[in-house]
């Protein structure tokens, strides 16, 4: 069986010859179109470099990489991207950083100047799905870190991706914003059924929000454990309290430490 | 009085401050004028001389203005070059310091050679002395996007222009604009050379020729005449900056 994000067999160094580092290496993943996954496993083992693949930032050395069934050999301009660091541009009112992927992607680009109105409007109700409504003619160094990452969602998901990366975003948030952001992202995505990768270092996180979580190995990464999540959705915030859920992270907080001593 | 209007009255209050005692010593010392004139002598040689410091100042200030702008329009053009391309930025970067590390007064002579003395040297020594702070700066501003905000776009599909054109050259705005401010008195700096070693019209050959006389107020009127035309240049680069790139000062407005 396909699925909608393939990897088969990923190998990938950097650097030259004799001071190689070895990033990963017989990495196997398949993800379904909808599906909401999560990578987690030890710092350094490689996960940016598995959301730089299925973008089609790098290529592998080895094995292939299927997003949407069809191998990547350059950027897919399919996928969203929000990363820790909200990087909004400063010049910019929040609604016209959200705007951005619309002047690079086609067919947005060639419609910007003649749709204006209709993309402001997408806009402006993105932002208001996020809890950002009324906010975009702030700018960004007016918003609060929570905020700003809500817009770096919007950002992402403007051109209305079918595949959505996240590489920590929540990371650098305080407790309380970032089980807010968690509802936020539950929302979008049962709305919008999108596919997500969602690497992350919190656990508790991966399984609040993913329908499966893979853990990868320490450097040189591979997938060593693929594990379903199968609480009803919608999910209440209340889950992460319960026994049950607790299991299931200490299980695969027990994994990663293994993995650790392993390296 | 607040806190903030001693603020805005400090820039005058020590300019006056540093005359009185400017004064108070050359009294108190009784230091002859040819040494150093009090700015009572200073103040009575410009209005002596009013007609040829304000058409010889006239002239430092069109070299330099001239000089500066050509230097605006290749530093601009240069520095996103550098930051374009790192193997332009390799090559041209070592060149660039060696260039920059010869005294704009040795080179002088060359362009005497070339183009006869006079206003063309002035111009390109402004020119030549103000470039290399905007080239650095602009490469700098292009050169440090966010590795993160480059991923975000490149997965979009945007070529290297879009980039540039969306993240790169905005950003490096506030840097540009603040390499203005370094330029034009740099530029001053040049023209003034130039015009010391080989020219017959401009502030610094006003003051060489009043040297030669032992017209030493005179002497000092070109420095003021000079110090004041740099206050002036500054602010209006100053004020540009932040009405051009705001975004980049919100701190000190608010």
């Amino acid at each position: 069986m396909t699925g909608f994000v393939d990897l088969r067999n990923v190998r990938l160094s950097y650097g030259q010859a004799d001071d190689a580092t070895l990033a990963l290496d017989g990495l196997d993943m398949s993800i379904q179109e909808g599906e909401f996954a999560a990578v987690v496993g030890p710092s350094g083992c490689g996960k940016s470099t598995l959301m730089k693949l299925a973008t089609g930032l790098i290529n592998p050395q080895e094995g292939t990489v299927e997003v949407a069934h069809q191998e990547v050999s350059g950027p897919v301009s399919i996928a969203g991207m929000a990363f820790q660091n909200p990087s909004m541009l400063p010049w910019r009112s929040t609604l016209s950083n959200v705007m951005l992927p619309l002047e690079i992607v086609q067919p947005h680009r060639a419609n910007l100047r003649r749709e204006k109105a209709a993309y402001t409007q997408k806009a402006e109700e993105l932002l208001k799905l996020v809890g950002l409504g009324g906010f975009g003619e702030k700018y960004p160094w007016q918003l609060s870190g929570g905020m700003q990452q809500r817009a770096n969602l919007c950002r992402a998901l403007i051109h209305d991706p079918a595949l959505l990366m996240l590489d920590e975003p929540f990371g650098a948030l305080d407790a309380f914003t970032r089980e807010e952001l968690w509802q936020v992202m539950r929302d979008l995505h049962a709305e919008k059924s999108f596919t997500v990768i969602l690497v992350t270092h919190d656990l508790r996180e991966a399984v609040y929000l993913a329908d499966t979580v893979f853990v990868m190995s320490a450097r040189p990464g591979k997938i060593i454990e693929r594990r379903e999540v199968s609480f009803p959705r919608p999910r209440s915030i209340d889950l992460i309290y319960e026994a049950e859920f607790n299991d299931i992270v200490h299980d695969l907080r027990a994994l990663i430490a293994e993995a650790r001593v392993a390296a | 009085m607040t806190t903030s209007r001693w603020i805005t009255l400090a820039p005058w209050l020590w300019t006056i401050g540093l005359f009185l005692i400017w004064e108070l010593a050359v009294k108190i010392f009784d230091l002859p004028v040819f040494i150093l004139p009090a700015p009572t002598d200073i103040w009575a040689a410009i209005v002596k001389y009013w007609s040829p410091i304000w058409k010889n100042s006239v002239q430092t200030l069109f070299t330099t203005v001239a000089g500066f702008l050509l230097a605006v329009v290749g530093g601009l053009a240069l520095g996103l070059a550098i930051g374009w391309s790192r193997a332009i930025y390799a090559g041209l970067y070592p060149l660039m310091i060696g260039f920059n590390s010869i005294p704009k007064v040795a080179v002088v002579p060359i362009l005497v050679i070339w183009f006869g003395i006079g206003t063309i040297p002035a111009v390109l020594t402004a020119f030549l002395i103000a470039f290399f702070p905007i080239v650095v700066n602009v490469a700098t501003g292009l050169a440090t996007i966010e590795p993160e905000m480059e991923d975000v776009l490149r997965a979009l599909g945007a070529k290297k222009l879009d980039i540039m054109l969306k993240v790169g050259i905005p950003r490096s705005m506030p840097y540009f604009f603040g390499s203005l401010k370094v330029a034009i008195t740099l530029a001053f700096v040049g023209s003034v050379i130039s015009e010391t070693v080989a020219a017959n019209s401009g502030i610094g050959h006003m003051m060489l020729a009043a040297q030669s006389q032992f017209n030493v107020p005179l002497v000092w009127a070109g420095l003021v005449a000079l110090a004041v035309l740099g206050i002036v240049m500054y602010a209006i680069m100053a004020w540009l900056e932040i009405r051009m790139t705001g975004w980049a000062h919100r701190s000190s407005r608010s």
